[in-house]
């Protein structure tokens, strides 16, 4: 499961990630991380069963958890089914059906934001 | 057996009796029945596209105010239409930008606002004449307020296009849409076994007067396309057709990210099958049609060819580029394209749509698509660079460099190797930086090792969009042996274009 990890420059000074790896044992993966003078923001994917573990303790150090349910979001209304989003995306999300309708995979998405950029018809967007 | 005309097969249409089939199904028809078979069988074969086509636009006509207007500029939703027709014709070109949202919103957007049906601003200025006085005016309308809103596309249905990859080491916006670095993705764009021109690539039925499925309506071929250059298979047409009747799914405006907009259009032309030749063309499939892969990394007219390419690879989602694996995406749809050859399809079975001969055929010969013709000589890097460079070796030390710099009076340092190779660059500023913290560094330690180098061959214009993109005033011009021949800054550029 995803969340979005949100930290303030308090604490992006210490380290947080490794602290809550070593407390609780449960390894994770970090997707995507970008970390401004303003605070940090990382993209984090973690085994099911460790998941309210993890949240827990990054929460006690004062972060912010926004779980990813639907990272992106297409508009059918806008979408074209053209699949130039196809291309562009690092993790595979977004491939075309039999009948070349573009379908996605939306629990591989770290929200790169890349094909939110590539998509000529602003059918795309990033779930904050 | 004799050869069908057009109006054998219009009499079918309206009795009912009409074989249509969709240029995907053709292929099967043909290997099965041969030629002649599928001729005697078939009467009609349809076929569609729907993707970007930039050259395009719609002339409107808004009607009389009162007291009257010769517009001298409008703006549509601050879109601005040519206005060099008349008192109150204005053209709208697809790619043309909004004044305040930029590339956002642009002509694509406002036509496709107006086939939807949505209230449209408009805002116009004019000098005032006797017989047109006013000078100012605004208003909202729909496209039910206009008199005529004709889409006009000087150029459509490319009868096929280039595929587009990225071998510089730099994301690129383009119109084909974002190209990623060393050749990250390849994107690529026509219906393949749907695209309309494929499957008469001799132009024996397409022509001006030709009648087509146009954005959702019925439209017209009026002529061979602006740049229409049969002779390399890069067929274009000109389209005309009623926006009033267009349907909007079929209209869709778009913006590729750092290029700007376009508008999406859907074209599906009636293939007549008067013969067992015509017939035979129909039967074209992906792997018949091949293109070009192009490295976009090159921003020259001729860009390098990497390999050639059929769209039965394409379309596989993965291409081979040098050795390496490329996911490839279209930019026009598919999905669409198939679902407009379908709708074609419907509206001649039901005898709505009857197909036409041209009055004149799109030229198959003849025609050569000439670059342009420029005045005196386009400036290289090599007519502006400084020929006599210092460099520094690497290994030596910081101070070493400093004393160079205050020497020449210069600002950026080539650091080359042991083999004359340019292995990096320290500007002054990185020799104030470190001497501020009193390190005793080698150059090694402090240069910076991706260097954004120029060519001497390469144009004036495209060396100084590098500068700009990456925030920098100089480049060492480098050979293919990456030996440093030079040194370009932006100060000498703008004293070429001061001159210019
Ligand atoms: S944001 Fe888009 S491109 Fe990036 S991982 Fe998610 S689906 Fe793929
Ligand atoms: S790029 Fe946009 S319009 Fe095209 S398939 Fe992807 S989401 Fe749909």
């Amino acid at each position: 499961m995803k969340f979005i990890l949100h930290a303030t420059t308090e604490i992006t000074s210490k380290p947080l990630i490794a602290e809550v790896v070593l407390e609780t044992g449960i390894l994770l993966n970090i997707d995507r991380a970008d970390v401004k003078p303003s605070g940090g923001e990382v993209v984090i994917d973690v085994h099911q069963d460790g998941y309210d573990t993890v949240t827990a303790a990054f929460k006690k150090r004062g972060a912010t958890i926004t779980p990813l349910e639907q990272p992106v979001i297409k508009d059918e209304d806008e979408c074209v089914n053209c699949g130039a989003c196809i291309s562009v995306c690092p993790t595979g999300v977004i491939s075309f059906k039999d009948d070349w309708t573009v379908q996605m995979e939306v629990d591989k998405c770290v929200q790169c934001g890349a094909c939110v950029t590539m998509c000529p018809h602003g059918a795309l967007k990033i779930d904050k | 057996m004799s050869d069908k005309t057009i109006q054998d097969i219009n009499e079918k249409i309206a009795d009912g009796s009409v074989a249509v089939v969709t240029a995907e199904e053709m292929p099967g028809i043909v290997a099965e029945l041969g030629a002649e078979g599928a001729a005697r069988e078939v009467d009609i074969v349809t076929t569609g596209t729907f993707g970007a086509m930039c050259s395009s636009g719609a002339f409107l006509n808004l009607g009389h105010s009162d007291p009257p207007i010769k517009m001298q500029k409008v703006w549509f939703n601050d879109v601005e239409a040519y206005t060099g027709l008349a008192a109150i014709d204005a053209y709208m070109g697809a790619t043309q930008l909004s004044e305040t949202r930029g590339m956002e919103y642009g002509g694509a957007h406002v036509i496709e606002d107006l086939v939807a049906g949505k209230s449209v601003d408009i805002h116009a200025t004019a000098y005032g004449t006797d017989c047109y006085p006013r000078k100012l005016l605004d208003t909202t309308v729909t496209i039910d307020d206009i008199n005529q809103a004709t889409m006009f596309n000087p150029r459509n249905g490319y009868q096929k296009y280039n595929v587009a990859t990225n071998c510089s080491d730099r994301t690129l916006y383009t119109y084909m849409g974002t190209l990623l670095p060393d050749c990250g993705n390849a994107t690529y764009s026509a219906a393949g076994v749907l695209s309309p021109m494929y499957n008469d690539p001799t132009y024996q039925t397409i022509g001006m007067g030709s009648r087509i499925f146009l954005c959702g309506a019925q439209g017209y071929v009026t002529g061979q396309g602006t740049q229409h250059d049969p002779t390399n298979n890069f067929a274009t047409m000109m389209v005309q057709g009623d926006l009033k009747q267009m349907d909007k799914k079929y209209v869709r405006g778009a913006t590729f990210h750092g290029y700007g907009t376009s508008l999406y259009v859907g074209i599906g032309i009636p293939i007549p099958i008067l013969n067992a030749d015509i017939a035979q063309a129909t039967a074209i499939t992906d792997a018949d049609i091949t293109t070009n892969v192009l490295d976009y990394g090159v921003a020259r007219r001729s860009r390098p060819v990497l390999r050639q390419v059929n769209y039965e690879e394409l379309k596989s989602g993965m291409i081979d580029i040098n050795g390496k694996e490329v996911t490839t995406s279209p930019m026009s749809s598919f999905h669409d394209a198939r679902a407009i050859a379908e709708e074609l399809k419907d509206w001649i079975k039901r005898g709505e749509f009857y197909p036409t001969l041209p009055v004149e055929n799109l030229p198959n010969s003849g025609v050569v698509f000439k670059p342009m013709k420029q005045m005196g000589e386009q400036p290289t890097v090599a007519d502006v660079m400084a020929k006599r460079v210092t460099t520094i070796r690497q290994g030596l030390t910081v101070e070493d460099a400093a004393k160079v710099i205050m020497e020449g009076n210069f600002n950026h340092l080539p650091v080359v190797s042991d083999e004359d190779k340019l292995a990096g660059i320290i500007t002054a500023w990185d020799i104030a930086k470190a001497v501020a913290k009193s390190k005793q560094d080698k150059v090694d330690d402090i240069m910076t090792r991706e260097v954004v180098t120029a060519d001497a061959s390469e144009p004036i214009d495209t060396a100084a969009r590098r500068l700009e993109q990456h925030n920098i005033s100089a480049m060492p011009v480098v050979n293919k042996h990456s030996k440093v021949v030079g040194i370009i800054t932006s100060d000498d550029i703008s004293k070429l274009v001061g001159r210019r």
